[in-house]
């Protein structure tokens, strides 16, 4: 497609006077590399020398910044005009005169200056960049494994202000990857333990707990007084809320979670990006995504995604989003499979129906998320409240009176490794194919870690035409609370 | 050579003056010929960095277009920009040097404690690597 490109006065002389050139191009891309192949002088003057646009040249298709657009990807028409613009900037030098200085909070003391010193000699941070860490203020919700990563890091880089909100209490199925936890932490509050952690690391700034669950009550008091919201939470119900609270605030809220082997991160909220409710419109039926808790996860896993978030975050403290130095992960989702060592990336659009951030909007306020989540009410069918039950002591009372009992684990191979109660195995997904190992005259328990899994086995089971089923109450945790505590619990 | 008239250059001073200890910044719009630089008039422009702007200037490619059409509207072009040095001399920074487009004429005016002083030019070199000096010529006054 010829393409005319219009060459600003400053850059004439290098490509031999002209006001303008055309080329046969489809992306801007292309038809600034046919410019610079021709003019070779230019390339030195656009391109940086590792091959990326200048940050202050700014190159428009007819009337649109190509950031805005697909950037250097941006397609192009037959008879589009390419603008090369110059953005002028310069300043005296990047240290501050004495009778120049910034406001006195504003300043770093000889001890911070020696800390960050590593930060001060890269000129993409500098005194400028410090201090704007210093003066940013940053909120975590979850302190728990993408929390550890966000809070140890975002403190040790002199974020000054960090909030933190939880209401947990650290046990020792964190500690496996929640680093900011150690041993000796199980059984206090994780806010407590997470506040003491990161002073230590970190004395210079201020940390502002909010023991409580994020709420639609809360969340607007909390997130007002902080410029970037981070979400580190494992429900939906809380990623809504916090993605909606921060578009109506107007806050990045900069996202990540995390499931077995695989990460996802990006930045919802930024003017003119998308919102998690673009990518995200409506939520999972309840249960089908698995928790970390129900699903596992690999302790590093978190740590790799958090420290994404932290990288995004501390990114937008110096560069700002849209136009700052390098590119903000926003209108992009980061997609991180660890079994393959890969990270890939789709394309985020702004949804322009989006409830909430589109133009109609029709969500201005918050509302209640677990019902949204679909967690509460008529709509959240609870299967274990619908099939008969044993407790783990009846259990027990009735194998040691040496009644015939079938005792069915529905677990996983894996599970059934780590500690059981010497039942037959059939993974519930096998089930309905391995159904002819049962015997329907049998009295059948059948149980898994919570009982959850194991309701749906007794509800598959019955109608499948078995009358002597049960499930057992609480699974294998109930068992070790109740009945042997030498089940190790997971 | 650059042809500056002075009172071109006490409207730079001035501007430096009222924006103190924040930065100004403007266009310079003139004549480029063999003969040499002139310039005619003065676009004075809004700081746009918001967040540093005693030591950093920033014109956005909106008030560069709109500088570029004023100078066309007059018969003129843009031949390059000024901009002031609160509390430190007339001489490019780094940073300027970073950000600096060829063929431009860089106007730089110091001002120390809000009294305008020494106003100079620079010239980015051909290979990007430093500023060079620009002599300034205030003695013949510009035609307008």
């Amino acid at each position: 497609m010829p393409v005319k490109v219009i060459i600003p006065t400053p850059l004439r002389p290098y490509a031999g006077k002209q006001q303008s050139a055309e080329f046969d191009a489809r992306t801007v891309g292309e038809a600034l590399e046919r410019l610079t192949s021709q003019y070779e002088e230019l390339r030195k003057h656009l391109y940086t020398d590792d091959g990326r646009i200048r940050s202050f040249v700014n190159v428009y298709v007819n009337d649109e910044d190509i950031r805005y657009l697909q950037k250097e990807a941006t397609r192009i028409q037959d008879g589009d005009t390419i603008s090369i613009i110059p953005s002028i900037a310069g300043g005296s030098s990047a240290a501050p005169s004495p009778s120049t200085e910034a406001p006195a909070e504003a300043k770093l003391s000889k001890e911070e200056v020696l800390r960050y010193s590593r930060h001060l000699i890269m000129p993409e941070v500098g005194m400028e960049g410090q201090l704007k860490l210093k003066q940013a203020r940053v909120l975590l919700i979850g302190a728990g494994g993408l929390g550890a990563p966000l809070g140890l890091y975002l403190a040790a880089a002199g974020v000054g202000r960090l909030g933190l909100v939880d209401f947990d209490v650290v046990d020792f199925t964190n500690l496996q990857r929640q680093v900011t936890f150690s041993t000796a932490d199980v059984g206090r509050p994780k806010l407590e333990a997470a506040k003491e952690r990161l002073s230590a690391l970190n004395p210079e700034i201020q940390i502002e707990t909010f023991e409580a669950r994020l709420t639609s009550e809360n969340a607007l008091d909390i997130f007002r007084d902080f410029d970037i919201v981070v979400d580190g939470t494992d429900n939906f119900p809380t990623r809504y809320l916090v993605n909606d609270a921060c578009v109506l605030l107007g806050k990045p809220n900069v996202y990540g979670s995390i499931f077995r082997f695989e990460g996802q991160a990006t930045v919802f909220g930024m003017p003119g990006g998308p919102c998690y409710r673009c990518l995200y419109p409506e939520p999972p039926p309840p249960g089908l995504v698995p928790s970390c808790a129900e699903g596992g996860v690999l302790g590093v896993l978190p740590g790799i995604v958090g420290a994404i978030q932290a990288m995004e975050t501390i990114k937008l403290i110096l560069f700002g989003g849209a136009g700052g130095r390098g590119d903000a992960l926003v209108g992009r989702l980061l997609l991180f499979d660890a079994l393959a060592m890969r990270f890939r990336e789709l394309k985020l659009r702004k949804n322009p129906d989006c409830p909430l951030c589109g133009e109609r909007r029709t969500i201005t306020k918050l509302i209640d998320y677990e019902e949204f989540c679909g967690l509460r009410g008529a709509e959240a069918p609870a299967a274990a409240a619908q099939v008969p039950e044993v407790t783990p002591r009846e259990l027990k009372a009735r194998l040691d009176r040496g009644d015939d009992l079938f005792v069915l684990d529905v677990r996983e191979p894996h599970e059934y490794q780590i500690c059981n109660l010497r039942g037959h195995l059939i993974p519930l997904g096998d089930l309905p194919r391995r159904v002819h190992e049962l015997d329907s005259s049998h009295e059948i328990v059948a149980h898994c870690r919570s009982g959850k899994r194991s309701a749906d086995a007794v509800d598959f089971l019955r109608k499948a035409g078995f009358r002597k089923v049960w499930n057992l109450k609480g699974g294998i945790l109930a068992w070790s609370d109740e009945v042997d505590q030498t089940v190790p619990k997971y | 050579m650059l042809n500056l008239s002075e009172e071109i250059a006490s409207r730079i001073r001035a501007h430096g003056a009222k924006t103190y200890p924040h930065e100004c910044c403007g266009a310079l719009l003139g004549r480029d010929s063999e003969g040499g630089r002139e310039v005619v008039d003065l676009l004075p422009l809004a700081n746009r960095r918001e967040d540093s702007p005693r030591n950093r200037f920033s014109i956005t490619p909106e008030d560069f277009r709109a500088a570029e059409q004023t100078a066309a509207a007059h018969g003129l072009e843009l031949v390059g920009w000024y901009h002031s040095h609160p509390d430190h001399p007339a001489l490019p920074s780094e940073y300027d040097r970073e950000h600096a487009w060829p063929w431009y004429s860089y106007v730089i005016v110091s001002v120390a404690a809000g009294e305008p002083g020494a106003i100079s030019s620079w010239r980015l070199a051909e290979n990007r690597t430093r500023f060079l000096h620009e002599e300034i010529l205030t003695s013949a006054r510009a035609a307008r």
